[in-house]
């Protein structure tokens, strides 16, 4: 049988990534100057997309965890920086405010979850349950008794104004259009450049372990626990940064950051791209959103259909992803080739 | 006063033992959770209203409502549940695309509002408080749904084969059990429990699109703390959510009865990681 997650992550980057990784970061950097207005703008949000998949790609792939609940921190992360912002006026502190309390709160969660040993299936559920039941009581206060400091909290209608970052190298004026694009684009290629570093330190190596066998590493004197929690925090922290910069792109919050659609497309994001690589949940959030942005123009019927049906197909025919599946098919076909030369 | 929070406490229980039996008796048995358990429900409550709407009475709606969504959940199984066994996590993730493609579809083929069916129930006055006489029918049924699978599976040779699939689906198979049968014939029993707890709810709720959404989130919760056996866990953790329930959503709001379950529920956990029926070996 197929083994239901391949081992990469574990080398050292070779150089070849390295000078992608470069030549990404100098097309990004300058793409502005290339790139008209409204594609950046789209560009911007695929990226904070990006940036969300990866957080769940990695806790999926690379640390054996599937949780729902990414968009919880997500919409958390955005919802803190949009009560925070209002309320202070500092937009920076905010924004560290806003990426603090979602860790904190995933942290709680993970506890009782992670060291209460409940099975892996038990915590996706669990993590589904969250989701419902916080964009549920985020809906339920659109009374003006639910007041947070100054701002209301508007139930379904979310928090309009958010304020926008203040650079301080810009003066202090809102966020451009461009600097927007270059934040987005510079959070992602960093988070993804990290956590492809990190994979290859103890640490990485330690959760990959864990996914593997859980038993053997606690028998080869691991806290398993420790680290699985570790993981699940540091995931959290990479939704909140997504989901403070989805509120900075949209200056709006709103309970549809975490209903049932959005988790449901993280999860097809990751699996459509591939969740046992880094790169594959960023492909896979560009093809899905261009996908369902289509979908919106020529209005074939609702999204939803079409994505739980893309859900379906993918699990049932190409469960690993469309990179992996690609990889192997290239893999297959050079040594087909091979062959034939050998001969 | 005390008889309206004991009445709200049953009332309780009894709508957690009807949307959530069905995904517990498959989940007991096939150790699937099938995230489609609310769309079900959703079905269920449209093949009622189109029943009624059809001049059939309301208990025939019922009964085709159950049959209907137990032959679609047999349908479901052989497309795709089938493909996935032992990939626990596959089938959560098709079950889910489920989930979505169903409602996609009865929203684009029904329009998303609410269709509601015409019957009148009166109500009735008990030690001292008013209330609707179609509770009580709705309370009736989630106890008798509980009541005839637990005689099915205590006194039928049918019962008997699937208890012993559920201890040990190997042995059961060398025995002469098809437990792919055995298997697709689960999760269409516990499908149509979903279609009914639907077709009961819809004159309180009505047919629309995202019916499911309300009550999966309570079903899941019920389902992972009453543990791998379904009936005693499902009645247990019933008991437990829908006495907090019941108390908080008397005092506060419905939605602070759903994060207060939802807290207990994740304490209970911690304690229990395998639910309240974990420890014990065998049973229903």
């Amino acid at each position: 049988m197929e083994p239901e997650f391949s081992f990469t992550g574990g080398q050292a980057p070779r150089w070849w990534w390295w000078a992608l990784i470069v030549t990404a970061a100098i097309v990004l950097a300058a793409a502005p100057y290339f790139v008209d207005i409204a594609l950046q703008f789209d560009l911007s949000i695929i990226f904070i997309f990006a940036l969300l998949a990866l957080s769940m790609g990695f806790l999926w792939g690379y640390a054996g965890i599937l949780s729902f609940g990414q968009t919880i921190f997500f919409g958390l992360g955005g919802y803190s920086y949009a009560i925070l912002a209002l309320n202070t006026g500092m937009s920076s502190l905010s924004m560290l405010g806003a990426i603090l309390i979602p860790v904190a709160v995933s942290a709680l969660l993970g506890y009782f979850m992670i060291y209460g040993r409940i099975s892996d299936i038990y915590l996706s559920v669990i993590t589904l349950v969250v989701t419902l039941i916080f964009e549920k009581s985020i809906r339920s206060t659109s009374g003006p008794e639910f007041v947070i400091g100054s701002v209301r909290l508007n139930g379904q209608n979310g928090i309009p104004g958010v304020p926008s970052l203040n650079l301080p190298w810009e003066d202090g004026a809102p966020l451009s259009i461009e600097s927007m694009f270059h934040i987005a684009a510079g959070c992602m290629l960093v988070v993804y450049v990290g956590l492809r570093l990190l994979l290859t330190m103890r640490f990485g190596r330690i959760i990959v372990g864990i996914r593997e066998n859980d038993r053997r590493m606690e028998l080869l004197g691991y806290d398993t626990r420790r680290y699985k929690l570790a993981a699940f925090v540091l995931a959290a922290g990479v939704a909140a940064l997504s989901g403070v910069l989805y509120a900075l792109w949209g200056s709006f919050v709103a309970p549809e950051m975490f209903n049932l659609n959005q988790a449901a497309q993280v999860v097809i994001w990751v699996i459509v791209g591939g969740r046992s690589t880094l790169i594959g949940p960023i492909v896979g959030t560009g093809l899905v959103q261009y996908l369902s942005n289509w979908l919106g123009t020529v209005s074939v019927g609702q999204v939803t259909l079409v994505l739980g049906a893309v859900l379906m197909l993918f699990v049932l025919v190409f469960p690993r992803g469309l990179l992996p599946t690609l990889g192997d098919l290239l893999g297959l076909l050079r040594r087909r080739l091979g062959g034939k030369g050998g001969q | 006063m005390i008889a309206t929070t004991l009445y709200l406490i049953v009332y309780s229980i009894a709508l957690l033992v009807l949307v959530s039996l069905g995904l517990a008796v498959i989940f007991g048995i096939m150790k699937v959770i099938n995230l489609a358990h609310g769309e079900f429900i959703m079905l269920g409550a449209y093949s009622c209203v189109f029943c009624v709407n059809a001049g059939a009475p309301l208990w025939l709606a019922f009964a085709c409502a159950t049959i209907a969504v137990g032959l679609f959940g047999v349908v479901v199984e052989r497309l795709v549940i089938r493909f996935l066994y032992g990939r626990i996590v596959d089938t959560l993730l098709a079950s889910w695309g489920l989930s979505l493609f169903l409602v996609g579809l009865v929203t684009t083929v029904f329009g998303p509002r609410s269709w509601s069916v015409p019957v009148s129930f009166g109500n009735v006055t008990f030690a001292g408080i008013n209330f609707s006489s179609y509770n009580f029918v709705l309370i009736s049924i989630a106890f008798a749904m509980v009541a005839i699978t637990w005689a099915i599976a205590r006194f039928t040779t049918v019962g008997l084969i699937v208890r012993g699939t559920m201890q040990e689906a190997t042995i059961a198979s060398a025995l002469g059990v098809n437990p792919g049968l055995v298997y697709m014939g689960t999760f269409g029993y516990g499908a149509a429990l979903a279609g009914l707890a639907g077709a009961v709810l819809v004159p309180i709720t009505g047919a629309s699109p995202t019916l499911g959404l309300f009550f999966v989130a309570k079903a899941f919760i019920t389902v992972i703390v009453g543990g791998h056996l379904p009936l005693i866990g499902t009645v247990a953790a019933s008991g437990l959510f829908g006495t907090i329930d019941g108390f908080v959503s008397y005092a506060w709001s419905s939605v602070a009865g759903e994060v207060g379950v939802l807290i207990v529920a994740v304490v209970v956990l911690r304690l229990l990681p395998l639910g309240i029926t974990g420890r014990m070996r065998s049973g229903l």
